[in-house]
């Protein structure tokens, strides 16, 4: 586990060729994707599919507050659409959002999942399906459980695991339950997120 | 290669014995929800691999009725989404008064709550003695519940809520009778209903309808299967007739977008064009 990036020390940080990320996050989340997703320049390349624990309503704000400060193109998923390279998605209220096997988005009413529906270990367990070890996770700020599984699942399919310093989380909860159950690659403080995802699509692209 | 590899493959099987043995096909339902649920079902069946249930099932009819409880997903609401039930009470209801007897197709109707939102609000129309509802699904076990109409009483303070915002004339408690913890549906509400099993991958098209509502069923489904859907609305609309869909699923992807126009975009509101 490493806990810097980029290390000083390291002339090659050793990042794996990965075709999407996937990011979890629930309370202080907004903060913390907004802190990370600024960092990303426009052009940026790799697909980001971006699971943010909302309110149960019919409509959320969360695409249109994100795109009108980030430089590459955001929206909420929909149901059977094809993941575009280099768009941020974010999963609506209400319905689960996954990866099929052919790299299309779907979406579900199933069970919630630690009390959340969209739930951040069904977007991750499917992604990890879908992509296999091409894929980097990245755990945010969160006050329950959910991501937990769905993070040590990535990593179990060789995909690269990020976490955020529970130290540094507003809520640290959620990056304490997938330190818990799984060690990842990663353990930083936003900005270094921010870097580590510029790095990753550097090499992927 | 990673590890679920295997899975994939058996879940293949599970699915393919299913549909030879029992003819219910869920070979073109979107993958990653379908292999969640099977999962879910391992753990509750307390079997190890996915080879194990599709022996236990293939051999055991009422092992493959209890996996269907896991298959189809029972999540409903009565009048989910109630700015949808207001556009067609608004929008739709006009032009629905204008034909001298209706037929209205729920498909998917799982455990009826969709069905009841329906029909209250064709009562409350005035539309509902001259409307034949089919409301119909894949899991008798859903379809037998739709039938009885008794809902969990802890869930009518939501519905409650959805109908007045559904634009509700009345007030709920007048279509139910509480006992204990149940809410037990005026059975006047359906007697012009018909409850029946009927596939949206298997079967056709069984009569010609004015409008129907299909909502939170296809996103269960691959594109394909969903055109195979649309297809068979298309068949079933009569000239002009009106489609609802759920309010994550659109025709926007789909070989049938030309064949329907958008009535109320925003509500999955579609018109046959």
């Amino acid at each position: 586990m490493r806990t810097i990036f980029p290390d000083p020390s390291s002339e090659h940080p050793a990042l794996p060729v990965v075709d999407a990320i996937v990011v979890g996050a629930s309370a202080g989340g907004v903060e913390a994707l907004l802190k990370i997703y600024r960092t990303l320049p426009r052009g940026f390349r790799l697909p980001i599919l971006t699971v943010l624990h909302v309110p149960d309503q019919r409509r959320s704000h969360l695409a249109e507050v994100f795109a009108q400060t980030l430089k590459i193109p955001v929206k909420e998923a929909d149901d059977k659409e094809t993941i575009v390279p280099g768009t941020l998605y974010f999963a609506g209220p209400s319905y689960h959002l996954s990866v099929e096997n052919d790299f299309s988005l779907s979406l579900s009413q199933e069970e919630r999942v630690f009390h959340s529906r969209p739930s951040i270990d069904v977007l991750f367990e499917s992604a990890a399906d879908a992509y296999g070890e091409r894929l980097a996770g990245v755990l945010l700020t969160g006050a329950n459980n959910d991501g937990a599984r769905g993070i040590a699942r990535i990593s179990e399919y060789g995909g690269l695991t990020v976490v955020q310093d529970p130290a540094q989380a507003l809520a640290r909860t959620m990056p304490d339950a997938a330190l818990a159950l799984h060690t990842p690659d990663f353990l930083l403080p936003l900005p270094d997120i921010g870097l580590l995802l510029v790095e990753l699509e550097r090499i992927a692209c | 290669m990673h590890p679920e590899r295997d899975a994939d493959i058996e879940l293949r099987l599970l699915i393919e014995a299913i549909y030879l043995k029992y003819s219910y096909d869920f070979r073109d339902y979107s993958g990653a929800s379908v292999k969640r649920r099977v999962i879910h079902a391992l753990r509750q069946f307390e079997l190890k691999t996915i080879s194990a249930l599709q022996e236990r099932v293939l051999h055991d009819p009422s092992a493959f009725m209890q996996l269907l409880q896991f298959l189809t997903i029972p999540v409903s609401e009565m009048f989910r989404d109630p700015t949808h039930f207001l556009a067609i009470r608004e929008e739709v209801v006009p032009l629905l008064k204008t034909y001298p007897s209706l037929k209205v197709w729920i498909a998917g109707c799982s455990t009826g709550e969709e069905v009841y939102s329906m029909a209250i609000l064709l009562r409350e129309e005035g539309l509902l003695e001259r409307t034949i509802i089919y409301a119909t699904d894949i899991n008798p076990h859903s379809l037998e519940k739709a039938k009885q109409g008794i809902f969990s009483m802890e869930n009518i303070r939501g519905y409650n809520e959805n109908y007045l915002k559904a634009g509700g004339k009345r007030l709920f408690s007048e279509y139910y009778t509480a006992a204990y913890d149940y809410a037990i549906f005026d059975k006047t509400l359906r007697e012009n209903v018909t409850f029946a099993d009927h596939s949206l991958a298997t079967d056709s098209v069984f009569s010609e309808t004015q409008l129907i509502s299909c909502r939170n069923v296809l996103i269960y489904f691959n594109k394909k299967l969903q055109d195979r859907a649309f297809g068979l609305f298309h068949e079933s609309l009569c000239h002009r007739g009106f489609l609802v869909l759920g309010s994550k699923e659109t025709l926007d992807f789909s070989g049938y977008k030309n064949q329907f126009e958008p009535l109320v975009k925003q509500e999955r509101i579609y018109r046959k064009s």
